[in-house]
């Protein structure tokens, strides 16, 4: 037991020690939080403000455009040239010539002039309102209730309520379901295949660098596989935890000190912007969206709350470790049946297949949770550590989860053993390359 | 005097060849074992069943005494042939982790290995990593890791491959000194010349099966075949005539007129008789009895010959 924790610490040690990892715990942060702000400050950069000059002869759009933070609109009815002038001197950067027979002729198009190309927000936006004033007046012209229109193409949205134990409705949303599993799910196959790697590379060195013979005269081989397993898992622990908490310090810290103020003013914006993107009638229920979209958010908490947080993440927790140190045994009896790490290829790929399947199987899967192959993939031990964390918002029976976690400890207690036997022979085989014959054979050595 | 080591019949199979039928083996405490045999014999096989790792299919094996068990591990100081310590690890740090793993506590595996250190003069290789040490450099730390936990019984596998003749005589030192200090030494190799200048007692292990064992001396003398060098002055002719029916001429060799012969005394006859034969005709100079070398008899056996051959006489 004592010998065991020498060789945890040892192998946790010498790998946080390492450079590549304290590059690893600092890049990895920056690129997180740089794949967060980069696109809030992109957002921000595109919203330089827009002094634009309409010179509308047709009449219909004068101050009928609405002004935004960014966009401010004067209306003039100087000549084209005139105008032009003052786009060299300021304070205009854009010039909107709207001829007279803009309204009737669909050919007579307005002309933008600038002086800096704007952004093409900002040009959707003047055509989307434009649309807008054009379609209300059209419809005028033809005397339709304009109110009726409204009335007539209002969305649906279908509201989703899970019926409980209680009796109790409860809101769900399928998406954010979806996210949470996929986002476990992605979690767990990249960290099986980051530290089980780091698991095989270990064992390859210490075969490598001879000093295997030496220290399994110390400690039982399987000991030392042990060792090596967990120091990694606290390795991947340390790691995970860094991350998060650097992501966090960085990007909160880089937001307030950069944005400030801003950063209010962007999510309003945000906001807005998604409107002005959506086409024609969509601007229409916009009073209607603004009235909903307060409450949006805390639907969205709602949603959260009722996947149930503490169970998908106490599940989370153990299939990421009993699924890290299942395919962990894997790669480390994969190591130690190798003498270099380019004659892992043989071995590694029976081991990769089975995770890799599994994640394709989840994709299949979320299309519908309960059929029977995600019953069978989410049990069966070598895939339901990704399988199953797809299912689980959804609402799996509490037997089908039972069984799987039963499974997944039966199936590491029995693929550890098997690694076992095939590592405490490998780690001593030098020189000749081992065959799936042998390896079988391995597991039948005594002691 | 109970053995130190007692290995009782040992079987091991792998799965197409047979590693060890039916050995056994007894070390007594304090002296140096030499295990000898050739490549494949199944040394390591047996040397791993010692240090448990891995276990025999029959047989037992004793350490002092007691049935092998894992505490016993922390006694017993191995270095393997195939030895390496991790290359990115610092030295100290590096043996320290390993000398804890045999049971020592940290302040002691310091205090030891300070102490090794200084009489090795490498105290300024703490810091350094294996990697940047020279091969010869390298196998002085494993040698220190093997003996660092003070061992009573210490298994070398061909400990002084690496080194140059100045470490390896140094090395050689310390097996004796440690010897000296209590410590039993199994030692595997298949240099017959330090086995002869090491080793107090050998078993030859050749195809799995023990062949040979007992004492360096008592082997020496049973493999002796009542041969003798003699050196004379005189007509070899003469004396090749003089030897007659009570000795065959093995061997000859002629400096001027001084001669080297190898003569085997036949039937029951004794140096006496020769004396006696040749006298007359020869000016003896020197007579010594040919004593097999470790080396004659070990390939002798292998090769499983009922004679030793002693072509190597004159280099003797």
């Amino acid at each position: 037991m004592n010998k065991l924790l020498l060789i945890i610490q040892r192998e946790y040690f010498s790998r946080v020690k390492k450079k590549s990892f304290l590059l690893m715990t600092i890049l990895g942060p920056l690129l997180m939080a740089g794949l967060m702000i980069v696109p809030v400050w992109l957002a921000m950069r595109e919203k330089t403000e827009h002094q634009i000059l309409v010179l509308d002869h047709s009449g219909l759009f004068i101050d009928k455009i609405p002004n935004t933070k960014q966009i401010k609109f004067t209306y003039g009815a100087e000549s084209i040239q005139t105008a032009k002038a003052k786009l060299k001197d300021g304070p205009f950067d854009l010039i909107m010539e709207i001829k007279g027979d803009a309204i009737n002729d669909a050919k007579t198009t307005p002309v933008l002039y600038y002086k800096k190309q704007p952004g093409i927000s900002t040009e959707e936006y003047i055509t989307n309102q434009m649309e807008n004033i054009l379609f209300d007046y059209r419809l005028q012209g033809d005397s339709i209730d304009i109110t009726k229109i409204d009335n007539a193409r209002r969305p649906v949205e279908i509201l989703t309520l899970k019926v409980t134990e209680e009796g109790k409705d409860e809101k769900t949303n399928t998406e954010i379901n979806m996210a949470i599993g996929f986002g476990c799910a992605i979690a767990i196959y990249f960290m099986i295949f980051l530290y089980g790697s780091q698991v095989m590379r270990g064992v390859i060195e210490e075969k490598t660098n001879r000093i295997v013979e030496v220290i399994v005269s110390s400690v039982k081989p399987f000991q030392l596989m042990l060792g090596k397993i967990i120091g990694v898992a606290l390795v991947g622990l340390t790691q995970f935890i860094l991350w998060i908490v650097l992501t966090l310090i960085i990007s909160t810290t880089v937001n307030s000190i950069l944005f400030k103020d801003q950063l209010a003013d962007t999510a309003k914006h945000n906001s807005q912007m998604e409107k002005v993107m959506q086409n024609d009638l969509a601007a229409k229920v916009d009073k209607m969206e603004k009235i909903n979209s307060s409450s949006e958010v805390i639907d969205l908490f709602n949603n959260v709350k009722n996947i149930n947080i503490t169970k998908v993440l106490l599940c989370f927790a153990f299939y990421f470790l009993f699924g890290y140190l299942l395919y962990a045994a894997l790669f480390a009896a994969v190591g130690s049946a190798v003498d270099s790490e380019a004659d892992t290829q043989q071995f590694i790929l029976p081991v990769t297949i089975p995770l890799i399947a599994s994640f394709i199987i989840a994709q299949t899967i979320v299309t519908d949770p309960d059929s029977s192959m995600a019953q069978f993939f989410s049990i069966f031990p070598l895939t339901s550590p990704i399988v199953m964390m797809v299912r689980l918002p959804f609402d799996v029976p509490v037997w089908e989860l039972a069984l799987s976690m039963l499974t997944l400890v039966l199936g590491f207690l029995f693929f550890t053993w098997v690694a076992g036997k095939i590592y405490r022979t490998g780690i001593l085989m030098y020189g000749k390359k081992t065959t799936w014959k042998e390896m079988g054979k391995w597991l039948f050595y005594k002691g | 005097m109970v053995p130190i080591l007692e290995v009782k019949n040992i079987n091991k199979q792998y799965a197409n060849h047979v590693a060890l039928k039916d050995v056994s083996l007894i070390v007594e405490p304090q002296k140096i074992f030499g295990l000898l045999g050739p490549n494949g014999a199944g040394k390591t096989s047996l040397i791993r069943i010692i240090n448990q790792i891995t276990g025999p299919d029959s047989g037992e094996v004793f350490f002092n005494g007691e049935k092998l068990a894992p505490k016993h591990v922390d006694f017993i100081g191995y270095l393997p042939e195939e030895r390496g310590l991790y290359k990115k690890m610092s030295v100290g740090e590096q043996v320290m982790y390993l000398a804890q793993l045999k049971g020592l506590k940290k302040a002691d595996a310091k205090a030891k290995l300070q102490q090794w250190f200084k009489k090795f003069e490498i105290e300024t290789w703490w810091d350094k990593k294996i990697e940047e040490l020279s091969k010869g450099m390298q196998q002085k730390v494993q040698f220190i890791v093997t003996v660092l936990h003070e061992p009573k019984l210490l298994i070398l596998d061909e400990p002084f491959s690496g080194f140059d003749p100045i470490n390896a005589q140094l090395i050689k030192n310390e097996i004796l000194e440690l010897r000296d200090k209590g410590a039993t030494i199994i030692f595997s190799t298949h240099n017959m010349g330090s086995v002869e200048e090491l080793c107090d007692n050998i078993a030859l292990i050749n195809k799995a099966e023990k062949l040979l064992d007992g004492s360096v001396k008592e082997i020496r003398k049973t493999y002796k075949s009542n041969t003798f060098n003699i050196s004379f002055k005189g007509n070899l002719m003469g004396f090749t005539n003089a030897l007659w029916a009570g000795a065959e001429l093995l061997d000859k060799k002629s400096e001027d007129d001084v001669h080297h012969v190898t003569v085997k005394m036949l039937r029951q006859n004794k140096p006496n008789d020769l004396f006696q034969a040749v006298i007359n005709n020869a000016e003896i100079l020197s007579f010594n009895e040919v004593v097999p070398s470790m080396n004659d008899i070990f390939i002798s056996v292998v090769e499983n010959k009922t004679t030793v051959n002693t072509q190597s006489s004159f280099t003797e």
